[in-house]
């Protein structure tokens, strides 16, 4: 399947129509970041409430499956408690999204390292108050 | 459901109908081998020399030997650029090409480089119109052979040919100019304009894919890339592509007769679609404003990403192409977008639009509503 290059219908349903696209006022978390490779841009921003992410809300400058990936991140990250959010990899996001093409899991790569970093930035956050 | 309308003719075209039609009257294809001389072979022989005719007179020559049958654009590209190069290394050893060519010009004039030869790559302007003054400083006197395609098939831009041709002939090379956009759009004269060889592609004439042709302007010497049985004068052995190359004669013939009336007809859909697109915030048409192919609309959106808007356009039944490096195989920005001096980021939102002889102006409305539409979704889920 090194060829594949079509998206799969859960991607087109989630680019389509993406879940918690917005922004937080005064987040607890805060993630940014920028694929050397394509050039996406993606931020995640995150509501902790004792430990679990209570809401959370994304912005995509990308590809189809950039979008579709952030929107399938930040479903699965909502309701979980931070260690299990940690524990998200970018073959899980795929693979809730009935696969990527090849070339493009670079994407769910990035949309895991933005939940990361949002939540790294919580706990920083925390070690300061 | 609505209609699908096809905007990416610069990357397929559907088969011409009344080539369709010519080819329906060879339903079992040719029996005959050109090569022989009983008479299933002369019908074969006959069928290419009469499509040698018509693709001679599309360009303006009136030697028809002068055009040799390919596997398409690609292959005339690399012949054209390697076997030139190689037979007329005593003459020197530098290739000079646009930095806008196709990548089938620019990987062959690359890949020479391994047998001795540099490549100087020739800047354009932010219209992506050949800098003439560059390219006279590019081309030397050991400049054997200088690549310009007729117009870019990203952005439309269409090249002063005979201008270019002026300036490498004044150092006695020879000048290669791939046509695979611009032939059947706009008049191409091989003579007029001082073009030494050619590249066409049957199906952006069209015809069929697979096959396409090389003009070599009679003296000029080119060395082979494939070597094997002597057809199409040893420059592209193995059994000719009959049938293939029949009805990319008669795509060739028609593509000559329509010309006038079908340019007219598409540039005034183009000229309405880019005053619609140019009115969205934010978006910017690139290229060249005026000398641009007639089928040809491309356009960049700030803050947004090309293949996210090829998807949202398809969802809303819309085919159209983009530059962006989401799409491209090696996930680099378009070299085409870059060279007209576009930062990584712009170039990474661009759309193309091009037109065919099944869209009209009606059409019109429907397209720039769903650019529109697509352009304010993705603008609301962007962080920029």
């Amino acid at each position: 399947m090194a060829d594949q290059i079509g998206y799969s219908q859960k991607v087109m349903e989630h680019f389509m129509n993406p879940h918690n696209v917005g922004v937080i006022e005064n987040p607890d978390g805060y993630g940014k970041v920028g694929n050397p490779v394509c050039g996406d841009i993606m931020e995640i921003f995150i509501k902790v409430k004792d430990d679990v992410i209570e809401d959370i809300r994304f912005r995509t400058f990308g590809c189809g499956s950039a979008i579709a990936t952030s929107s399938m991140v930040t479903d699965m990250a909502r309701g979980k408690t931070l260690e299990e959010a940690l524990k998200i990899t970018r073959d899980d996001v795929a693979t809730e999204l009935e696969g990527l093409p090849p070339k493009k899991m670079h994407c769910s790569n990035l949309a895991a390292d933005a939940l990361h970093a949002a939540i790294e930035d919580y706990r920083e956050k925390q070690k300061k108050e | 459901m609505e209609e699908r309308i096809y905007l990416d003719h610069a990357a397929a075209m559907p088969v011409h109908p009344g080539v369709a039609r010519f080819c329906r009257q060879f339903p079992d294809g040719f029996a005959g081998n050109p090569s022989t001389i009983y008479r299933e072979g002369l019908q074969a022989q006959e069928a290419v020399a009469t499509a040698r005719e018509r693709v001679a007179a599309l360009v303006g020559t009136s030697a028809p030997d002068s055009i040799i049958f390919t596997s398409g654009a690609t292959e005339s590209n690399n012949i054209a650029i390697r076997g030139a190069a190689l037979r007329n290394r005593k003459f020197g050893k530098r290739v000079v090409a646009s930095a806008t060519e196709h990548i089938s010009v620019l990987n062959p004039a690359k890949d020479i480089q391994k047998g001795g030869f540099a490549l100087t790559l020739a800047p354009v302007d932010r219209f992506g119109t050949i800098d003439l003054d560059a390219l006279a400083a590019a081309v030397t006197p050991g400049t054997v052979i200088t690549s310009i395609h007729h117009a870019n098939n990203e952005i439309g831009t269409i090249q002063p040919i005979r201008e270019v041709s002026a300036i490498v002939h004044e150092q006695g090379g020879l000048l290669h100019v791939d046509a695979t956009d611009a032939a059947g759009r706009i008049p191409i004269d091989v003579e007029r304009d001082g073009i030494d060889l050619l590249t066409l592609s049957g199906n952006q004439l069209g015809g069929p894919d697979g096959v396409g042709a090389l003009y070599i302007r009679p003296g000029v010497r080119v060395q082979p890339v494939l070597v094997g049985g002597g057809q199409e004068r040893g420059l592209r052995p193995g059994t000719e592509n009959v049938f293939a190359i029949a009805c990319m004669g008669e795509a060739a013939r028609l593509a000559g007769e329509e010309m006038a009336g079908e340019s007219k007809r598409l540039a005034a859909i183009r000229d309405r679609l880019i005053a619609g697109i140019t009115g969205i915030e934010e978006a910017y048409l690139t290229g060249h404003p005026e000398e641009r192919l007639p089928h040809h609309a491309s356009f960049r959106f700030s803050r947004i990403e090309g293949e996210s808007i090829q998807l949202a356009m398809d969802m809303l039944g819309i085919a159209v192409a983009t530059g962006s490096a989401c799409t491209s195989r090696t996930l680099e920005a378009s070299h085409v977008l870059l060279a007209i001096g576009l930062a990584h980021a712009e170039a990474h939102g661009s759309m193309v639009a091009t037109l065919g002889r099944r869209n009209n102006m009606d059409e019109v409305p429907r397209i720039v509503g769903a650019v529109g539409e697509t352009v304010k979704r993705l603008r609301a889920i962007t962080p920029l």
